[in-house]
C-alpha cells in the first residue's frame, strides 16, 4: 500500500514536471520579447500571400480553362497547345524550384517585395491546377446548356459566364476547396525566398530559444485553424449553392 | 422568310445533309419527318447555325446568315429553339430562366421582362411555379417552360427539335396543345417530330427526309393519303 503510494507520487511528480517543462517551453516560444508578434506578422504574410495567390489562381484558371475549352470547340490547335504547355510545365516541376526560378530570374532586383513575388508565384502555380479543375467542371455540364444559351442569342463568353460557369463551379467546389487548402499549406515553402511567413517566423523563434519544437507546433496549429475555418466556410457555401438541387 | 440553298453537312466522311434546297415562308408550319439518321435534326440545327454547314447558303429575313460578317447572335434572337432535352438552366428559377435572355441581352428592362414572363407563365397555367427550380417540375412542365422561354424573346420563327421525344406519353398532349395554340396565333414554325397526328392537324406542309435529302413534300392531307416515293410509303406503312 505504502509502496504503491510512493510509486504513484513519483509518477505524479514526473508528470507535473513534464507538464511544467512543456508550459515553460511554450511560454518561451510565445511571450518573452513579445514573440507572439512574430507569429502574427508571419500569419499576416501567409494569409496575404494565400489570398492574392488564390485570386490570381482563379483568374488564370478560369481564363486558361475557358480558352482551352473554346480552343477545342473552335479548333484552334495553337491556343490549346499554349494552354497545355503552361499546365504541363507547372504541374511537372516542383513548386519550390518554380519559386526559386521566378525569384531569381524575373524578380532580380533586391528590393522587390517578397510578398508580391510569393503571391504571383503561388498564383501562377495554382492557376494550372485550378484550370484543370474548372475545365473538368465545364466539361461535366451537358452540351445542351451551351446550345440553349447560344440559341437564345448569347455569345460564347456570355453563355459561359451566365450559364455554364455557375453550374460548373457548383460541381467543382469540393475540388476547388481542396486546391485552396493545399495552396495555403504550400505557402510555407515561401521561406526559401526570404519571405517571413508563418513557418519562417516559427523557425526564427526556434533559433532564438534553442527549442525548435514548440514554435513549429504553434505554427502547425495556426495552419490547422485556418484550414478548418476555410473548410467550414466552403461547406456553408456548398450548401447554399445546392439549393436548386432540392426536389 | 428562311431560304436554304444547297445545304450540305458532313461529319468526317459521313454526309448527313446532301444539298438541301428549301424555302420556308412566313406563317408556315413546316413539319419534318423521317427515319432516325435521315438528317432532319441536323437540318433544323443548321437553320440557326447551331450546326455549322459544310457548304451551302441560308438566308433569314433577307440576311445571308451563312456569311461570316453577319452577327449570328442577333439573328438567333429572332429564332426561338426548343430542344428534345428541354435544356432549362437548372441553376436558375423558372422565372429567371425566362427573363435571363431578354434582360441580359438588353432587349427589355427587368420589370418588363418579368411582366412578360408572368404573362407567359399565366398562359400555360404555371404562374405558381415561377420561383421553383426546373428539377422540381415534370417533363411536360419543363418543355412548356422551355417553349415560353424562347417566346419571351419575341422570335419571328420557332424551331422545334423533337420536342416530345423525351417525354412520358401522358405529358406529350400538353406540349403539343401549346404548340398548336402557337400555330393558331400565326407563328412560323419548323417542327422535327415523330408525332404524325400533330403533323396532320397543325402542319401546313410536311417534309420527308431520307439519307440527307428531302425526298418528298406535300400538304398533310396529300402527304399521308397519297405518298408517292417508295421510301415514304415504306416509312408510313411501318409507323401508321
Amino acid at each position: 500500500m505504502f509502496l504503491s503510494n510512493s510509486w504513484l507520487s513519483k509518477v505524479f511528480t514526473a508528470i507535473t514536471d513534464w507538464a511544467n517543462e512543456i508550459y515553460k517551453s511554450f511560454y518561451n516560444a510565445l511571450i518573452p520579447d513579445r514573440r507572439y508578434l512574430f507569429y502574427l506578422d508571419g500569419l499576416k504574410v501567409t494569409l496575404l500571400i494565400s489570398l492574392f495567390a488564390i485570386i490570381i489562381g482563379i483568374v488564370i484558371g478560369v481564363l486558361v480553362a475557358v480558352l482551352k475549352v473554346a480552343a477545342t470547340n473552335y479548333k484552334m490547335k495553337w491556343l490549346s497547345n499554349v494552354c497545355n504547355i503552361y499546365i504541363t510545365v507547372v504541374r511537372g516541376t516542383p513548386l519550390m524550384v518554380q519559386l526559386l526560378i521566378i525569384y531569381n530570374l524575373i524578380f532580380t532586383s533586391r528590393n522587390t517585395n517578397g510578398l508580391i513575388v510569393g503571391a504571383v508565384c503561388f498564383g501562377f502555380n495554382s492557376g494550372a491546377y485550378v484550370a484543370e479543375i474548372i475545365r473538368s467542371g465545364i466539361e461535366s455540364i451537358d452540351k445542351g446548356q451551351l446550345e440553349a444559351g447560344r440559341s437564345l442569342g448569347f455569345n460564347y463568353v456570355s453563355t459561359m459566364r451566365l450559364i455554364i460557369l455557375p453550374q460548373a463551379i457548383r460541381n467543382i467546389l469540393p475540388a476547388l476547396g481542396n486546391e485552396f487548402i493545399t495552396l495555403i499549406k504550400e505557402t510555407s515553402v515561401a521561406s526559401v525566398i526570404a519571405i517571413t511567413d508563418l513557418t519562417q517566423a516559427a523557425q526564427y523563434i526556434g533559433s532564438r530559444t534553442w527549442d525548435i519544437l514548440p514554435p513549429l507546433i504553434i505554427a502547425a496549429l495556426c495552419y490547422l485553424v485556418i484550414v478548418m475555418g476555410l473548410s467550414k466556410l466552403l461547406s456553408v457555401f456548398e450548401r447554399r449553392m445546392a439549393k436548386s438541387d432540392r426536389g | 422568310m428562311i431560304e436554304v440553298k444547297n445545304l450540305t453537312k458532313e461529319f468526317g466522311d459521313h454526309l448527313v445533309l446532301n444539298g438541301i434546297n428549301e424555302t420556308i415562308h412566313k406563317g408556315e408550319k413546316v413539319v419534318v419527318i423521317g427515319p432516325s439518321g435521315s438528317g432532319k435534326s441536323t437540318f433544323l440545327r443548321c437553320l440557326n447555325l447551331l450546326e455549322e454547314p459544310t457548304d451551302g447558303k441560308i438566308w433569314f429575313e433577307g440576311n445571308k446568315i451563312t456569311d461570316k460578317k453577319v452577327n449570328i447572335n442577333l439573328i438567333r434572337q429572332k429564332m426561338g429553339m426548343v430542344f428534345q432535352q428541354f435544356n432549362l438552366f437548372p441553376h436558375l428559377t423558372v422565372l429567371e430562366n425566362i427573363t435571363l435572355a431578354p434582360t441580359k441581352l438588353g432587349i427589355m428592362t427587368k420589370e418588363d421582362a418579368k411582366a412578360k414572363a408572368m404573362e407567359l407563365l399565366d398562359r400555360i397555367g404555371l404562374t405558381e411555379k415561377a420561383r421553383t427550380y426546373p428539377n422540381q417540375l415534370s417533363g411536360g412542365q419543363k418543355q412548356r417552360i422551355a417553349i415560353i422561354r424562347a417566346l419571351a424573346m419575341n422570335p419571328a420563327v420557332m424551331l422545334f427539335d423533337e420536342p416530345t421525344s423525351a417525354l412520358d406519353p401522358e405529358m406529350v398532349g400538353e406540349v403539343l396543345e401549346l404548340m398548336a395554340t402557337l400555330a393558331d396565333e400565326g407563328m412560323t414554325m419548323v417542327v422535327v417530330t415523330h408525332e404524325m397526328r400533330f403533323a396532320k392537324k397543325v402542319g401546313t406542309r410536311v417534309l420527308f427526309m431520307d439519307e440527307g435529302k428531302i425526298v418528298e413534300q406535300n400538304t398533310p392531307d396529300e402527304f399521308f393519303e397519297y405518298p408517292k416515293h417508295p421510301r415514304l410509303q415504306e416509312f408510313l406503312s411501318k409507323i401508321l
